[in-house]
């Protein structure tokens, strides 16, 4: 295929435009469908009511305004962690899990689950358990870094067997004490795992835009340096690339955004690893296009995930993170058919 | 002044000394052929020298200062090395990856576009340019990396104080091709880039180096013009294989027949 950079930076700029165009209707879909529907012009007028507009006012303001605004925010953190952790291990394979963060987030939750955690409430809103996994998301990731480090600086390759190695011990512990556990903790923690914006609210939404905010401003910074990345670790330092300081600071950032993703919403199968997968095919893998368009993409993604997961059953929700993999396994698949047309060899 | 200077420099990186009293010095527009049997230090001297690994002993400088205190941006300038083998494997174009060579360096997206093309010329990669590096030949890409380094150090006026390491960068190349990088060697040593380059054919070594540098395991053995060092001697000491040293009929180098 013949492809000049004009035409791909062309691509990739349209395709900008696009999903930000696609993103606030997005938005608005997720707004305006649910359990109770509500026309364009009902749904304006819920929006800009007062405290006491009545009930689609309240649904509107106060239950799905949160939870759609999460939803962007988490789809989008979740996409651009992908995207960075693909350029980083130079493997289009590669997902946010591979370093140990949601592995270890679930047993953090499972922990707080098992020792009674989930009924008491934590600071800000927070349930104990989220801070039970974002703790544990941080201490799986601080660990694979640790094993991954020598004094000839950090292996990605260490690292990515040392993050299998700690996600097969998380599992393991977290199976152990699911075993021991009675009934009812052991389907909480099944929901948990599963994934759900459900528990969306103001305070949470403040924190996951603060915390995604820095992640989505500060990936973007290395974009250029995962570039020069994905010919080599060498090359990228003989191109005068600090390759351990942007090892750490990819590692670090999306520890920090994902461990708060899995705190906040769960564990949500597929986002991190398809979106930027799928992007890449389509406007190549210049990171400075890839990151953020991943990161829109994810969005919106996450976004009719959780917007179909509220619909399809009406009123039962179902698991945002079933939803997104099963919209993105067949589109997925379906371009991996393809995937001579656009290079790639494996 | 002198472009690079080793004096008694030995390097162990894993242990094990991989290279021992190198004594070095190129000057600008110089260019020197690293030869000697698999497993001499030819690439490890290469990597030392691109700042993989650190001097055991021995004093090491660039353009007149320790090596290890260069900015890491500052040297990649001045200093590009093309390593054996590529890792790529995600779909750039041809372009992408030569305008990565440009990274290190602040010129302006309209001037890194003109550089690439002309490292696109340098090395018969023109016509590849809108192609996708993934679905390139092995000599291709070996191309397209050549076109890379180029890119990273090109300056169209004056490019001494410049380095160019090449670790067998003919290994992939047809006929053609290879007598085409001598031509693109000799053109940028003309206009002052020093280039240390390893190769395993000691014809095409004689061809384009001015000095051939020969190692044995970690060791200098021989250093000097490329008659003065291929003599049938070294080759039996060296590779245990018996040649017939003769003068080329172009009259400017000596000619080893191998079989």
């Amino acid at each position: 295929m013949i492809t000049s950079i004009h035409q791909r930076r062309r691509r990739a700029r349209q395709l900008l435009v696009v999903l930000a165009a696609l993103l606030p209707l997005a938005l608005l879909t997720g707004l305006a469908n649910g359990a109770v529907s509500l026309g364009p012009g009902q749904l304006f007028a819920a929006l800009l009511a007062g405290a006491d507009g009545g009930q689609a006012a309240m649904i509107v303001q106060q239950i799905r305004l949160p939870r759609v605004l999460l939803a962007a925010v988490m789809g989008a953190t979740l996409a651009m962690s992908g995207a960075a952790m693909q350029g980083l291990f130079r493997n289009p394979l590669a997902d946010p899990s591979l370093i140990g963060v949601t592995a270890g987030a679930s047993l953090g939750a499972s922990l707080l689950i098992v020792l009674g955690g989930g009924l008491l409430q934590g600071l800000v809103g927070l349930t104990l358990v989220s801070v039970g996994a974002f703790i544990g998301g941080v201490l799986a990731v601080l660990l694979v870094y640790r094993l991954a480090s020598s004094e000839n600086g950090t292996s990605v390759a260490t690292m990515l067997l040392a993050g299998i190695a700690i996600t097969a011990l998380a599992g393991a512990v977290g199976s152990l004490l699911e075993f021991f556990t009675d009934n009812e903790r052991l389907r909480q923690i099944s929901l948990w795992k599963m994934g759900g914006l459900d528990g969306a609210n103001l305070p949470r939404l403040l924190l996951a835009s603060l915390v995604s905010g820095a992640v989505l401003l500060a990936l973007p910074r290395y974009a250029q340096a995962l570039n020069t990345l994905l010919l080599g670790e060498s090359e990228a330092r003989h191109l005068g690339i600090d390759v351990d300081r942007t090892k750490l600071a990819m590692i670090g950032w999306v520890a920090v955004g994902v461990g708060t993703s899995v705190a906040l919403v769960g564990t949500i199968a597929f986002v991190g690893l398809v979106v930027p997968h799928v992007v890449r095919l389509w406007i190549g893998p210049d990171h400075r296009y890839l990151l953020p368009a991943s990161a829109l993409a994810g969005a919106i993604l996450l976004l009719v995930a959780d917007t179909l997961s509220r619909v399809v059953l009406a009123p039962t929700e179902l698991p945002v993170g079933i939803i997104t993999a099963l919209i993105g396994v067949p589109f997925f698949i379906s371009l991996l058919r393809q995937r001579h047309q656009y290079g790639m060899q494996t | 002044m002198s472009v690079l200077a080793l004096d008694k420099v030995c390097a162990a990186p894993w242990g094990d000394p991989v290279l021992v009293d190198i004594q070095l010095d190129m000057g600008a527009g110089e260019v020197v052929v690293l030869i000697g049997p698999n497993g001499a230090g030819k690439s490890s001297l290469l990597r030392l020298l691109a700042g993989d690994f650190s001097a055991s002993a021995g004093s090491l400088e660039f353009g007149g200062r320790p090596l290890a205190n260069w900015q890491r941006r500052e040297l990649a300038q001045h200093l590009a090395f093309l390593p054996q083998l590529s890792l790529l494997n995600f779909p750039y174009t041809v372009e992408e990856v030569v305008l990565l060579g440009r990274t290190p360096h602040a010129t302006g997206a309209r001037a890194d576009r003109e550089i690439a093309r002309q490292a696109l010329a340098a090395t018969d990669t023109e016509a590849l340019r809108n192609r996708l590096y993934t679905q390139l030949s092995g000599g291709e890409r070996q191309r397209v990396q050549l076109a890379r380094v180029f890119a990273q150090i090109w300056d169209s006026g004056d490019m001494s104080g410049n380095l160019l390491l090449l670790d067998e960068p003919t290994a992939a190349l047809d006929l053609a091709h290879q007598q085409q990088l001598a031509a693109a060697i000799a053109a940028i040593a003309a206009r002052g880039c020093a280039v240390l380059l390893v190769v395993h054919d000691v014809n095409l070594a004689a061809a384009v180096g001015t000095r051939l540098v020969v190692l044995d395991r970690g060791r200098q053995v021989a250093t000097g013009s490329p008659a003065e060092v291929l003599t049938p001697d070294l080759f039996r000491d060296l590779f245990h294989a018996e040649v017939l040293v003769q003068q080329h009929p172009n009259g400017r180098q000596p000619l080893v027949i191998g079989l």
